[in-house]
């Protein structure tokens, strides 16, 4: 497995390969907490091009942060620095990986050619509307990776739904694709249900909405 | 990231003098979670302390005049410069929760009494989080245009809404991509003033260079901004103005807002009639007439007497 350094910012991010290939890139996007998979997932083995993971800030390979500071919307940018070397690519994101997709589908919508949402870690965040606050001071001298900030951090991030469905709306009027999104979850946070909700989403196995994408350019 | 003296020419050193300015009387650093933070005070160290948070992209070297006003009136003054802000470090990550866990243990380092907490803009927005997640450690807060507006935004068709929001997620995404290399842009003293009395249109030079010498550092080729590069103004987010607005109602403890009435880049124009529905039962909403957002870098004298007025009613 070949491993490439970006950098976002100021930290640095392990991209991995997990297959070469010619066609449009499958770039994984793990959950809250998880890293990039060491092998080929097998309902990746079908797809035609090369297929890529990504560590996120503060997991896996990556570098984290100092007294914290992460937020989906980072995780998007550091999915978006991975996206420009890809130049296309179809996300595939797990639980917080999953937002993550559905943010950056709509932020870049002439490059990601769809995103398929699936259930893992992290999925709902800290709910639709801001709780009441606390604050968390996680160790510091915690084993990291990952990054226990990054753990407390991206569980409490807000998720409003009219915020993930104006996503939505952009991947619908500037993709291009009929169905930039596909759901495969069991989990249905409201943020999901929403974008459940709007045209452009359907819902179909892994292995489905991989078929579909591989299809399109 | 202190400019001495001796790094200046004789304008500069010049510059760095303004009527009723005051350095602080004593600095010293907090280390928050592995961020070292600036922190500057003004007047006795035994006297109640009411403790300011700057606005975004500003700094401390702002509550220059302001801050030794309110150490007149008998109080110990801290101002703290936000992590990426003033003299503090940069950090990789930038957040709302980190701002917040950066004030307490600024908070922490100050005092256990209980203590004024005097925001502007961004500050006074990050302290009424910081209330609620502490509020046994405040006795009153001093609100200045920290306020979001609940209006909602203007009606504006939605292609034109979703063409907005595409350019400014693409601008925020561009400006991360290129954010390892950004080094702020070397300027002369002269055209740094320049660039904040833009933010700032009724300050007079000489007060906008010296607040250069101030948030600003003499590097080889010239003067630049101490702030990180890697923040931008603006943006988007998931952050929904009216849930800061309901919860100012909630406050436990007696608050003086005051507002602006000109409508500035950096403003937030919210109204007093915005506020009203939402005030706690022990507020006091002041509009300044004629001043923009930076109030009490405007109207030093004036924010200060209001200021002091407020705390001696609390201990009447």
């Amino acid at each position: 497995m070949k491993t490439t350094r970006l950098r976002h910012a100021r930290i640095e991010l392990a991209l991995h390969e997990l297959r070469p290939g010619t066609g449009r890139a499958l770039l994984l996007l793990h959950g809250l907490g998880e890293r990039s998979p060491s092998a080929l997932p097998a309902f990746a083995e079908s797809w035609p091009g090369s297929v890529f993971a990504l560590d996120f800030s503060g997991h896996g390979e990556s570098g984290c942060s100092v007294g914290g500071g992460y937020t989906a919307e980072v995780l998007m940018g550091d999915a978006d620095t991975a996206l420009r070397l890809l130049a296309d690519a179809t996300l595939l994101g797990r639980g917080l990986g999953a937002y993550v997709a559905l943010l950056l589908a709509g932020a870049r919508p002439t490059h990601v050619r769809g995103a398929v949402l699936c259930d893992g870690l992290g999925l709902a965040g800290g709910g639709a509307e801001a709780a009441t606050p606390s604050v968390v001071f996680p160790n510091p001298h915690a084993l990291a990776p990952p990054d226990p900030f990054a753990l407390v951090e991206l569980a409490r991030d807000v998720r409003p739904p009219d915020y993930a469905t104006a996503f939505v709306r952009q991947a619908n009027e500037l993709s291009g694709l009929e169905r930039p999104f596909s759901v495969c979850c069991a989990e249905k946070p409201d943020w999901l249900e929403a974008v459940l909700r709007e045209p452009g989403v359907q819902s179909a196995s892994i292995e489905d909405a991989l078929a579909y994408y591989a299809k399109r350019g | 990231m202190t400019n001495t003296d001796a790094s200046l020419d004789a304008d500069e050193r010049a510059a760095a003098q303004y009527p009723g300015a005051r350095l602080p009387d004593r600095r010293r650093r907090v280390h928050s979670l592995g961020v070292n933070l600036a922190v500057s005070e003004w007047g006795d160290e035994r006297a109640p302390v009411i403790f300011c948070s700057h606005g975004g992209f500003d700094f401390s070297g702002t509550f220059d005049v302001f801050a030794p006003l309110l150490a007149a009136g008998g109080y110990r003054v801290v101002v703290w410069d936000q992590r990426g802000h003033g003299d503090s470090d940069h950090a990789p990550l930038y957040s709302w929760d980190a701002d917040i866990r950066d004030l307490l243990n600024v908070l922490d380092s100050t005092s256990r009494e209980p203590m004024v907490l005097l925001g502007h803009s961004k500050g006074g927005s990050i302290s009424t989080t910081a209330i609620q997640v502490a509020p046994q450690r405040v006795r009153a807060f001093v609100n200045i245009d920290g306020i979001p507006s609940h209006r909602p935004p203007p009606d504006v068709a939605d292609h034109e809404r979703t063409k907005l929001l595409a350019t400014e997620l693409s601008g925020w995404l561009d400006h991360r991509r290129a954010a390892s290399e950004k080094v702020r842009r070397a300027d002369t003293l002269a055209g740094l003033a320049e660039r904040r009395g833009r933010m700032n249109p009724r300050l007079s030079k000489a007060w906008l260079r010296y607040l250069v010498t101030r948030g600003a550092r003499k590097d080889a080729d010239g003067w630049r901004w101490k702030i990180d590069p890697v923040l931008r103004p603006g943006g988007f987010g998931p952050w929904r103005a009216q849930w800061s607005m309901a919860r100012l109602a909630s406050l436990p403890v007696p608050l003086l807002g005051l507002l602006a009435t000109e409508s500035e880049p950096m403003g937030w124009d919210t109204s007093p009639a915005d506020v009203k529905p939402y005030l706690p039962p022990r507020a006091e909403l002041v509009q300044l007439q004629g001043v923009g957002h930076f109030i009490h870098v405007e109207q030093p004298e004036q924010v200060a007497k209001l200021v002091l007025d407020f705390v001696r009613d609390l201990a009447a």
